[in-house]
């Protein structure tokens, strides 16, 4: 096939290692901008999670570092060289579909042999590797079996060992967890982790699903509408959000307007005030003018009595979590929080206090 | 998308949009103006003439009286053998679609042979009730629309079978549980839920029986009917006038499927469920024998013109005259279609026809599938009318459309030199079964996750590659299926064989007729029979081809 030296020519042949890298990637639909300015970097052997609901562009982006659309603007390169217009076949990359996409008519170990076959490897050679992928996903002696034989997470491995057995110079992955059931799903997801750092090019994964990404990623990049909100590490993300957005999007929590004081914030709920020790995001200016808090369930306190300096409100909904007891708490003035707590004396309608821990606190301009 | 695909997609929408635009578009432009090739003269002509108006009147009331007297049949015997389970069911389930697997004019000989004038019913009824004449006659309307809903009934037949096979058992039962009658039940839910495949399969016949042609040819006595006025009209040289009756049964077509459309367009639901009805058995033992009863006679008269057939294919020529049944019988009739030169060119045409014909539409459609599913381009929406159109036209139309076209060579206005030549039925049939060869591939494709051809690319390989091992194995089903009722469609065609054949590559069809004609019937019937086998041959050649793969 004319295919398969280009493809071998222009993607290397495994050795070298790059970083990919996204710049200013911008793609519209008629009217509709899909991806807006997006950039980011993906260095080798480091995960990144491209997290988003739908419709915020995350899988356009995919798609776009993948070489199945071309960006409107913006350039895709890997270890600096230009590859926004080399075609998905000619680009190397190992991808791993939502719904896997395994060819249904071929077993097990032609669909793992498929990318080595378009390469023009010969038959035994690709054989022999073949099942060395298989073996490698723990799916030893599986290569004769129909695809519609596998369950979930089988398919899984299949199409992870399909990407991996062309040495890809870049590893993309579409929700690729989005499909397994919650228990498979746990064990899967420090296998993906194990076996991503192991082969050591980037790679990029779209999840809808902000645990998943916190348990697998090193860094998050967070999309809403096209747009890039922020990336960094997920504690990054989780403790110093740069805005409302993403405060609200990553990790459990209320948002309650504040007044800022430079090193503290000050929130006033029902007539009574507290100051907040806080954190800021990272070069954001000293003083916001309009400002909120983030309130972490685990950054609060609930106790049935009165209380000092407490906010005072009604429990409305009390739910078990494993080893604790989530309330959520109307407070005054409209505002709603969620407490966790070891005790789980108060029942719902109790009348409760609601007060700070430490801290610090995430600070976010409004 | 990127250019590299777009340029691909123009690449190969090009020249499928252009051939599809060239031998469907083109000639039935070519119809239409030359309905008007003396202004409005040819119309005048038509309006004026009263058998062209007793024809297009024919033509409507027999496709309405065919549509209700399938329906007829076809529901009653869809419920029966859908919902209840009696002795002689398995039968008459396996016989009950035999009828779509008679070729047009075969069938048509079938009745003529069992209920014409001299038919053996006739004749047998004739002589033990001691009549002086036949009891009927095997004319006019009532026989034309008899012959229709014996080979069309399986339309509404295969249709009600299957809605009532998606249908959802519990709807019924919750009927029941808000205290719904019987009569209630399948007046309020189970016959409007099965109303889209009922109004679907009446669109199907309403066609099929509007561009008829071999039963009122054969059985139409003096009556008119549009498919055959315009071969009359062509026969005659009035071409212009031929170009109006054209035109009017084109468009009676597209009205027809215009108000079908426009019936069906409320329904917003489809039908989706696990079925998993059982059937109920008989109980009363009564009803029990009436009903299998019932089914035998309906397993006698659906069995009994293919039994005739080649019960005839043995009689010797000439020797039936006014016996019941045929008196002598012989060999004799086989050996010469294999024997004789002349006999035998028939066969080799047909099959040699269908062949190139169902090559063109594997080819075309694949592609024009591919696209229609895959692919996002500025001329989607066309080449998805493009072929589905020849659908809507009759035969006849397509047929006076490529003679009126390919009449010779002029490379300016884009005419080739068809007519008279071996080329133009092998066009007509392509024609004839593009939409159905593109519906078959298009569904197989579209159950295709269309996320396989992108990971064929991910993996680095190239569109050929990713076409012979993805595409291709995902399009097979269609494409066998659709190949093989594209062969079987061409090698018994004669609608449009009859307007547009010639001596030399005449088809196994009018070689029927003009045996018939010199009322050789045992040839005639041998060569029915022949192309009974050949049908069935390609289904079983379809079928382990089909196997072998899977």
């Amino acid at each position: 096939m004319t295919a398969a030296p280009r493809a071998r020519a222009e993607a290397g042949n495994g050795g070298e290692r790059g970083i990919l890298a996204l710049s200013g990637i911008t793609r519209r639909f008629g009217d509709f901008t899909a991806v807006d300015n997006v950039s980011f970097e993906v260095g080798p052997g480091e995960l990144l999670a491209l997290v988003g609901a739908s419709g915020s562009g995350k899988t356009t982006t995919l798609r776009i570092a993948a070489g199945y659309e071309v960006p409107d603007a913006g350039t895709v390169t890997l270890g600096g060289k230009d590859i926004t217009r080399v075609p998905p076949e000619r680009r190397g990359f190992g991808m791993v579909f939502q719904h896997y996409a395994l060819f249904p008519h071929m077993p097990v170990e032609e669909n793992v042999a498929f990318g080595l076959e378009a390469r023009g490897v010969n038959k035994v050679d690709r054989l022999i590797k073949a099942r060395a992928a298989l073996a490698s996903v723990g799916l030893e002696g599986a290569g004769e079996r129909a695809i519609q034989s596998l369950s979930g997470g089988e398919q899984q491995r299949v199409a992870l060992a399909r990407a991996l057995v062309i040495e890809p110079q870049a590893l993309l992955l579409d929700e690729p967890l989005s499909n397994l059931d919650p228990t498979l799903r746990q064990s899967t997801r420090d296998d993906l982790r194990a076996m991503l750092r192991r082969v050591g090019v980037p790679a990029l994964f779209v999840t809808h699903d902000q645990e998943d990404a916190f348990a697998i990623a090193d860094r998050i990049a967070l999309l809403k509408r096209g747009k890039l909100l922020q990336s960094g590490t997920p504690e990054e993300l989780y403790h110093a959000p740069v805005s409302r957005e993403v405060a609200a999007f990553i990790g459990r929590g209320s948002i309650v307007a504040a007044k800022d004081n430079g090193a503290s914030a000050a929130v006033t709920i029902g007539g009574v005030k507290r100051d907040l020790n806080v954190t800021r995001p990272k070069g954001a200016s000293t003083q916001f003018e309009n400002a909120f808090v983030v309130m972490r369930p685990d950054a609060l306190e609930i106790s049935r009595g009165p209380g000092v300096f407490a906010w005072r409100g009604r429990v409305i909904n009390r739910r078990f979590a494993g080893g604790v007891i989530v309330y959520r708490v109307e407070l005054a003035d409209g505002v709603t929080v969620e407490v966790e707590s070891n005790s789980g004396e108060a029942h719902e309608d109790d009348v409760v206090s609601v007060s700070p821990l430490k801290g610090p606190f995430p600070l976010v301009p409004g | 998308m990127t250019s590299a695909q777009r340029r691909q997609n123009w690449l190969l929408a090009t020249p499928v949009i252009a051939l599809l635009l060239w031998t469907v578009i083109y000639p039935n432009a070519a119809v239409i103006a030359g309905s008007f090739e003396n202004g409005l003269g040819h119309w005048r002509e038509f309006i004026a003439s009263p058998a062209d108006r007793e024809a297009l009147r024919t033509s409507i009331v027999i496709s309405v009286a065919s549509v209700f007297a399938s329906l007829a049949i076809g529901v009653p015997l869809a419920f029966l053998l859908g919902r209840f389970e009696f002795p002689g069911r398995r039968l008459l389930r396996a016989v009950a679609t035999l009828p779509a697997a008679l070729p047009p004019l075969v069938g048509v000989i079938a009745f003529l042979f069992l209920y014409g004038e001299s038919g053996v019913v006739t004749r047998a009824i004739q002589r033990s009730f001691g009549m002086a004449e036949a009891p009927w006659r095997l004319q006019g309307v009532g026989a034309i629309v008899f012959v229709h809903a014996y080979t069309m009934y399986v339309y509404v037949f295969l249709f009600v079978s299957a809605g009532l096979e998606r249908f959802d058992a519990t709807l019924d039962e919750a009927a029941s549980g808000l205290g719904a009658s019987t009569w209630q039940r399948l007046r309020r839910v189970t016959l409007p839920l099965l109303m889209p495949a009922v109004a679907g399969s009446m669109l199907l016949v309403f066609m099929n029986a509007l561009g008829s042609f071999s039963a009122p040819y054969v059985f139409g006595g003096g009556l008119r009917v549009l498919s055959t006025q315009i071969l009359a009209s062509k026969t005659n040289g009035a071409m212009g006038l031929a170009y109006v009756e054209t035109t009017v049964l084109a468009l009676s077509a597209v009205a027809g499927l215009a108000l079908f459309r426009w019936l069906d367009r409320k329904r917003k639901y489809t039908l989706s469920s696990k079925g998993g009805r059982v059937r109920k058995t008989i109980r009363s033992r009564r009803i029990q024998i009436l009903t299998s009863i019932f089914a035998a006679i309906v397993v006698i008269a659906l069995v009994l013109p293919h039994l005739m057939v080649v019960l005839v294919s043995f009689a010797r020529d000439g020797s039936w005259t006014t016996q019941v049944l045929p008196p002598e019988y012989t060999l004799e009739n086989y050996r010469r279609l294999f024997s004789e030169s002349e006999l035998w060119r028939p066969i080799t045409n047909s099959v040699s026809m269908a062949l190139i014909a169902t090559a063109g539409n594997l080819i075309v459609c694949f592609i024009a599938a591919y696209l229609i599913v895959f692919r996002r381009f500025a001329g989607r929406r066309l080449l998805e009318l493009l072929v589905a159109l020849p659908w809507a036209i009759p035969a006849t139309a397509i047929a006076l459309g490529l003679a009126a076209t390919f009449n010779r060579n002029d490379l300016l206005t884009g005419r080739v030199l068809l007519v008279g030549t071996f080329w133009i039925l092998p066009l007509a049939y392509f024609i004839r079964d593009t939409p159905l060869v593109s519906s078959a591939v298009e569904s197989s494709l579209r159950q295709m996750d269309a996320s396989l051809e992108d990971a064929a690319r991910g993996l680095g390989a190239s569109w050929l590659l990713t076409m012979r091992r993805v595409i291709l194995p995902a399009a097979r089903p269609g494409l066998v299926a659709g190949g093989l009722l594209a062969a079987v469609t061409a090698v018994g065609e004669f609608v449009a064989s009859v307007v547009l054949y010639t001596h030399s590559n005449r088809p196994i069809s009018m070689e029927i007729l003009a045996q018939l004609r010199a009322l050789a019937f045992g040839t005639a019937a041998a060569y029915s029979v022949l192309l009974i086998f050949l049908v069935l041959l390609m289904t079983l050649a379809a079928r382990s081809f089909e196997e072998r793969l899977a």
